[in-house]
């Protein structure tokens, strides 16, 4: 059972008034890939910042291992960076770069050329030393990034969107590469991205925020299937969220049908959100499911078909391995673990992001 | 079309550049006959002392533009973009006034007479002699040429990403070795460009000495000018002495800009 390594305790940032963090509580375990994910402005880079000490919570604290660090400047903790743009320093060569912070730290020549050494073989970048950071490529960089933050043994890397300026197919490499060493070397990862794909790919823990407020804290599996509001099923995934009521237990109507499913202590007529996973829907015969509509288009996306169906109150997306041909009846088949009921966001930020 | 546009520009720069610098090299290769000769240069030996005196007082005045300046760009830097506007049109400001108006200015304050020492007797103080000298020279050079210090620093220094600094923290930095192994090797090339943009001019000027040494220490300008307008007129002897500072400050240029060419490339990015 991994221990408790940091705990950020009611942290609340806010600038001019403007609340960019609210009262967050996280507790990050020792050895583990946790992410932060959300849209833009949600409060992810501050809340990794915070714990890199380059902001100080507005109030709120910050513990390592079990001590307050809201004071301790960034060069006293042992935690490093890697940034979005690699912030590499470019009037030095790549040894020099990844040797800065034992060269600092005053480490024996020797023991700082091995562990340069070893760090480049890891980030797969031995005979690079004698390089100018600006003559690498984007992905060469961000290697060089990693290398150098973690020559220094940090117990914690924090990592603020690293990938964000890499193309595709890179981006997927790197996500393999970065889980490896982070098993390789064993330490805490805290990892700041937009990409869904990506945090669903690498983390032991996401936490999904939004709006300064931490939404959901699960592993990828829980957040996908068990996500508790519609703005985390929508932001994880694609999901067809619906205005329904709750009428008792197990019970709940939508679309003007009732469907039977799991959910249970709701209030009697409870408003709720119903989330269902396109790739839940099932396509039937147009009298053999519960609900039924026509098909508006179909894309082939390689593994499925990606089809929307209009209703009379609402157009559905579907993800299915069956074709259907545009503007024929269909039907469609929810069984009660395919119906995911949601509280009515509490948070008006969450409910806005929805309706984009 | 283009190469239209540009016709302005190449007559310009033959009349006003190539031109002159065509008619230096004949005056400094002829004699007052008119026939070719090296007899200009033969003599050079006799303003040895006021070569040496010029390169000394403008590295004097480069040095403290430097020690002044640097501090002063980096300062300004740090500060927010609203002070930081304030603060360049402050530095900017004496240099839209007319030169001489200036350094006439720093007459009046120097002289024995000035209002430096007026102060000092009203307070009962001795006076001090100040105009004259080669002091009061090296301060009319810094005066004058500093903002070409401060303006060059500053914009390499407001181009230095946040992030490095805080990656140089991250990694263990204290401000005082992120400003040791970070900040000042990154701001080299705006200290090269403010040393060739104070040491040049400095090396040459004649009014400043005129005005504030009293033409006590001659200076390569004085003598120069000595040549063409002044009691030992004779313009193929200037030319000759010209043509050699030029030759100097190139060479002390090329040697820099050697020294600054990694760093040059740095900042680029």
């Amino acid at each position: 059972m991994s221990k408790e390594l940091i705990r950020l305790v009611d942290c609340t940032m806010a600038y001019d008034g403007e609340t960019v963090l609210n009262s967050i509580n996280l507790k990050i375990n020792d050895k583990e890939f946790l992410t932060l994910l959300g849209p833009s402005g949600c409060g992810k880079t501050t809340t990794l910042r915070i714990i890199g000490g380059f902001q100080t919570p507005t109030s709120g604290d910050v513990l390592f291992g079990g001590v307050r660090i809201n004071d301790v400047p960034p060069h006293k903790r042992k935690v490093n960076t890697v940034f979005q743009k690699y912030a590499l320093f470019t009037h030095m060569n790549v040894f020099e770069n990844v040797a800065f912070g034992l060269r600092i730290a005053k480490r024996p020549e020797g023991e700082i050329k091995t562990r340069v050494r070893e760090a480049l073989a890891l980030v797969a970048l031995s005979g690079f030393e004698k390089r100018s950071p600006t003559s690498l490529s984007g992905g060469q960089q961000q290697r060089v990034a990693i290398a150098r933050a973690i020559v220094n043994r940090p117990q914690v890397l924090l990592l603020d969107e690293p990938l964000g300026a890499l193309d595709l197919k890179l981006r997927k490499e790197m996500q393999h590469e970065l889980k490896q060493i982070q098993q390789q070397v064993g330490i805490t990862f805290i990892y700041v991205t937009h990409d869904q794909e990506e945090a669903l790919t690498m983390s032991d823990t996401i936490v999904v925020m939004n709006g300064g407020n931490i939404l959901q804290i699960g592993t990828p599996a829980d957040i996908y299937n068990e996500p508790n509001n519609a703005f985390v099923a929508d932001f994880i995934g694609e999901s067809n969220i619906i205005d329904g009521v709750m009428l008792h237990d197990k019970l709940v109507r939508f679309s003007g049908t009732e469907f039977t499913c799991l959910d249970t202590g709701f209030d009697r007529n409870e408003n709720v959100d119903i989330v269902v996973r396109p790739e839940d829907v099932k396509i039937v015969e147009p009298d053999r499911g519960q609900l039924s509509g026509i098909v508006s288009s179909i894309i082939f996306k390689g593994v499925h078909y990606e089809i929307l169906v209009d209703t009379d109150d609402h157009q559905w997306m579907i993800h299915s391995t069956i074709s259907a041909p545009v503007g024929q009846r269909i039907g469609m088949l929810l069984t009660d673990d395919d119906i995911h009921i949601m509280h009515k966001s509490a948070l008006p930020e969450a409910a806005a992001e929805v309706d984009e | 079309m283009k190469r239209f546009l540009s016709i302005p520009y190449i007559v310009w720069m033959a009349i006003f550049v190539v031109a002159p610098i065509i008619l230096v090299v004949v005056y400094a290769l002829t004699s007052g006959s008119g026939s070719f000769t090296f007899e200009n240069f033969a003599h050079m030996e006799n303003f040895l002392s006021v070569f040496i005196r010029s390169m000394i007082m403008a590295l004097i005045a480069t040095a403290i533009c430097i020690l002044i300046g640097y501090p002063l760009a980096y300062a300004l830097a740090c500060e927010g973009p609203r002070l930081q506007k304030i603060f360049i049109m402050l530095i900017m400001l004496p240099m839209w006034m007319n030169f001489l108006l200036r350094t006439y200015a720093w007459m009046s304050i120097l002289e024995n007479t000035g209002l430096i020492n007026s102060l000092l007797s009203a307070l009962g103080l001795p006076t001090v002699n100040m105009i004259n000298t080669q002091g009061a020279v090296v301060l009319g050079m810094v005066y004058n040429y500093l903002p070409f210090m401060v303006l060059p620093i500053y914009s390499v220094m407001v181009r230095i990403e946040p992030s490095v600094v805080e990656a140089a923290q991250d990694l263990g930095a204290n401000s005082f070795k992120v400003f040791l192994r970070i900040i000042f090797p990154l701001s080299l090339p705006g200290v090269l460009s403010g040393i060739t943009m104070v040491f040049v001019p400095s090396v040459s000027t004649f009014i400043i000495s005129r005005l504030l040494g009293g033409g006590k220490s001659l200076l390569l300008g004085d003598l120069i000018e000595m040549q063409f307008l002044g009691s030992a007129y004779n313009p193929h002897l200037g030319s000759a002495i010209s043509l050699i500072m030029m030759v100097i400050i190139i060479a002390c240029m090329m040697v820099m800009n050697r020294f600054g060419e990694g760093e040059e490339r740095a900042v680029m990015l």
